[in-house]
């Protein structure tokens, strides 16, 4: 392939505004937090970013009388009419400064350009523009005569989609008259940062949007905080497990979004080249860092070596590298500890016996990259089949019957989404009715949207976002 | 004054559609509100609790995939063997609960009730809960409910059965199946209404009814790995929080209950329903 080589079409850095120091917002002004101050690094190239003031213990609970006086004294009483407007501004500032956000995500985050340009930033702002609408609907919603806000919501969210989980997680806050305290993870705390200017720039009343950085410390301070009425969690399952299990018997309202390790089948008379495009979105997209992501490929026998061979030779043409760079498909796994873990995982792919086939991709010798990697002739047994990898590792099993395929999808605690690929429109239907997951993509993969519910059964969590069914996690009904 | 010697009945478990004994061998005894002998209950312990949590899950395919339609016909025909028995029960109830034979001939017309109300409920609950998303882009996603799985339901423990109607109900209308820990000392109309759901045409192992404690039983049912939800309402607020600390390490659905017992004469809302029932969103593309 010497012969079309791309030229490097990075995106301007400076575009991405970027600050030597960020603070926490805490009662709608940026603060010095007590914590320990931390560099966040590009995990692309390992460079100290900036220097982030995070929380400390106070500071939790400084922000958490903020939230509960904004509360109290305007955002409760505010009508939901007049709270749409500050959504509707918050959607327009973040469609404003788009590229900034992009630019930034993708530094901050390692994600390709492409994905936090196209997608994460366009969907954060429909967000915020899909709850406007329902802030003085709520009524209508179906959920009861008259819902009311739970008061102080915390909310703790992950490095894999930080502005656009911020997004599903403080949209529908809002819009039902909740206010925020908001942990962004550690790795990733630099648009949550700038989001707080947005929310200074929409003249939204101090203390109705707080944003602590911070470690894991600073997430269970908030959770075991006397004054907060609702934590929305989003993360890995032994962390939601603990959560669980610290507000069992107190009065706060608890949504899980856990881990997943989803189903992509293939039946026999699926498109193949749609398919391979499904898979290699279902699984690569951001770097794998999905907790939806299609990390189970389930192939009809009888097309497995067909669509193997497809898979990998498409997988070939995926570049790896610069996330700066438009033409780049899989980016910077975000840090260096979930390197390590990725490789851990697939090193075990090959001592308990699966094949692995490794992309031919140049991969950048700075920062933390890994190659696509496919493992074939994989047994429900192992542990790539059973563990989330949360990188850009397919595992590969065969079935012969829709029987098979669904016993073998639902042999997992987790339940959070699945992929059908069929050219049949009742098998689809059958299919999809017996998968436990909460969301099902036939003859497609990772679509979002606010109004559609996303969420996961058992393992995978409780509670959904997004559509009517995701306001119901913030009223009381 | 007849010298006829009744025929005592022995109370047993109900699992699987059968009625056994504890495995434990345990019985304990049953007053009524003055603390007159009413009957020797079956214990039930820890195995019978995975025995019965076995029986809920192999019912639970058949259950859940039956039509709603069906499920409503099935919940209705509860409501009629349930009329057809309401002396018994108010006699049953009346002992239970210390009241007058006239507010417990009441609180078995509002049991049957309450047994309608649910099996209208059975093919209306999609609707209302489901939803077309109207998403942006070329693609048909919908979202519908359905049933979670296998519900462990700590009963009341002072409603003996319009409490227990109340909190079973429901996760029948859903599709889900039942394993159910009765009041501990009020626990005879729960196993004359197993008598009733066996001979109606709900399948053996949907409902599955012990009798024996909440405390000691509870914390098992709630950290079962076979076990999708949780509703600790007769686990009384202590109890509660052991539910569900052992709910937590298989990210169980724990239904939020009041502290006190609510009124369960009053017309009761579709959060029970809500609360046992998952959203599923199905993405397909459109296109020519």
């Amino acid at each position: 392939m010497s012969m079309w080589e791309y030229a490097p079409a990075p995106e301007s850095r400076d575009v991405a505004n970027l600050k030597p120091a960020y603070r926490p917002f805490i009662g709608g002004e940026f603060a010095e937090g007590g914590g320990e101050p931390r560099k966040t690094v590009n995990p692309a190239t390992e460079e100290v970013l900036a220097e982030v003031s995070t929380a400390s213990r106070a500071d939790v609970d400084t922000a958490v009388k903020a939230a509960r006086k904004a509360y109290d004294r305007t955002w409760r009483k505010l009508p939901g009419s007049e709270r749409a407007k500050y959504l509707f501004r918050i959607a327009r500032l973040i469609q404003e400064r788009a590229r900034e956000l992009a630019v930034l995500e993708s530094l901050d985050n390692g994600k390709p350009i492409k994905e936090s340009r196209d997608s994460d930033v366009p969907t954060a702002a429909a967000h915020f523009f899909y709850h406007a609408g329902w802030a003085d609907k709520l009524d209508h919603a179906g959920l009861g005569p008259s819902p009311k806000p739970l008061g102080v919501a915390g909310q703790i969210i992950p490095w894999n989609f930080p502005l656009l989980m911020l997004a599903w997680k403080v949209a529908p806050a809002l819009a039902t008259g909740n206010t925020v305290v908001l942990k962004p993870a550690e790795t990733t705390p630099l648009t949550a940062l700038v989001f707080a200017e947005i929310c200074q720039q929409a003249g939204l009343p101090p203390g109705v949007v707080n944003i602590l950085p911070g470690a894991g410390d600073i997430g269970a301070e908030l959770v075991n905080h006397p004054d907060v009425d609702k934590i929305a969690f989003t993360g890995s399952t032994e962390v939601g497990k603990q959560i669980q299990r610290a507000v069992a018997g107190t009065r706060k309202r608890l949504t899980l979004e856990l881990g997943g390790k989803a189903a992509n089948i293939v039946f026999d008379d699926a498109a193949i080249d749609q398919a391979v495009e499904g898979i290699v979105n279902g699984i690569f997209f951001n770097q794998g860092h999905v907790c939806c992501a299609g990390s189970r490929l389930l192939v009809q026998e009888s097309v497995a070596d067909e669509l193997l061979a497809k898979l990998r030779a498409r997988i070939s043409t995926l570049r790896v590298g610069d996330p700066l760079d438009k033409n780049t498909d899989v980016g910077a796994v975000n840090s260096a500890e979930q390197l390590a873990r990725i490789t851990e995982l697939a090193d075990s792919g090959d001592v308990e016996g699966a094949r692995r086939w490794t992309s031919p991709c140049p991969v950048p010798d700075r920062g933390f990259f890994f190659a696509p990697t496919v493992f074939s002739g994989v047994e429900q047994s192992m542990r790539i089949a059973r563990e989330e990898i949360f990188g850009p590792v397919l595992s590969v099993l065969t079935f012969r019957t829709p029987d098979e395929a669904v016993a073998k999808a639902n042999n997992t605690p987790y339940g959070l989404s699945a992929g059908i690929w069929t050219e049949k429109g009742s098998r689809i239907l059958w299919t999809a009715n017996k998968l436990r997951a909460g969301v099902v993509w036939a003859n497609t993969f990772n679509r979002f949207d606010p109004a559609a519910p996303f969420g996961g059964y058992q393992e995978s969590g409780f509670g959904r976002e997004g559509g009517r069914t995701g306001l119901e996690a913030y009223l009381h009904v | 004054m007849s010298d006829r010697v009744g025929v005592a009945k022995t109370y047993k478990l109900y699992i699987g559609g059968a009625f056994p004994r504890s495995e434990s061998g345990r019985t304990y005894q049953v007053t009524d509100s003055k603390g007159a002998f009413l009957a020797n209950a079956a214990h039930a312990s820890r195995k019978d609790v995975r025995d019965a949590v076995v029986a809920a899950r192999k019912a639970f395919p058949g259950w859940s995939g039956a039509t709603a339609y069906n499920r409503g016909q099935v919940l209705y025909r509860v409501a009629e063997m349930l009329e057809g028995r309401r002396d018994q029960f108010a006699a049953e109830v009346a002992a239970a609960e210390g009241i007058p034979a006239r507010k417990a001939q009441s609180i078995v017309d509002e049991s049957v009730d309450r047994w309608v109300w649910y099996a209208g409920w059975t093919d209306k609950i999609a609707t209302v809960l489901g939803a077309a998303n109207p998403v942006s882009g070329p693609y048909f996603s919908f979202t519908v409910p359905e049933p979670t799985g296998v519900v462990g339901v700590l009963a009341p423990q002072e409603s003996s059965l319009l409490g227990l109607v109340s909190v079973l109900a429901p996760v029948l209308a859903t599709g889900c199946s039942a394993v159910v820990v009765t009041s501990a000392e009020r626990p005879l109309p729960a196993i004359t209404l197993s008598e009733v759901l066996a001979t109606s045409d709900v399948p053996g192992g949907v409902v599955n009814v012990l009798t024996g404690r909440a405390s000691e039983l509870g914390p098992w049912l709630a950290s079962h790995g076979d076990v999708n939800a949780i509703d600790p309402t007769g686990a009384g607020p202590l109890g509660r929080v052991e539910v569900a600390r052992e709910a937590a390490d298989t990210v169980k659905r724990v239904l939020t209950v009041p502290d006190d017992d609510p009124d369960w004469a009053a017309t009761p809302d579709i959060g029970r329903l809500r609360h046992y029932l998952e959203a599923k969103t199905v993405w397909h593309p459109m296109g020519v």
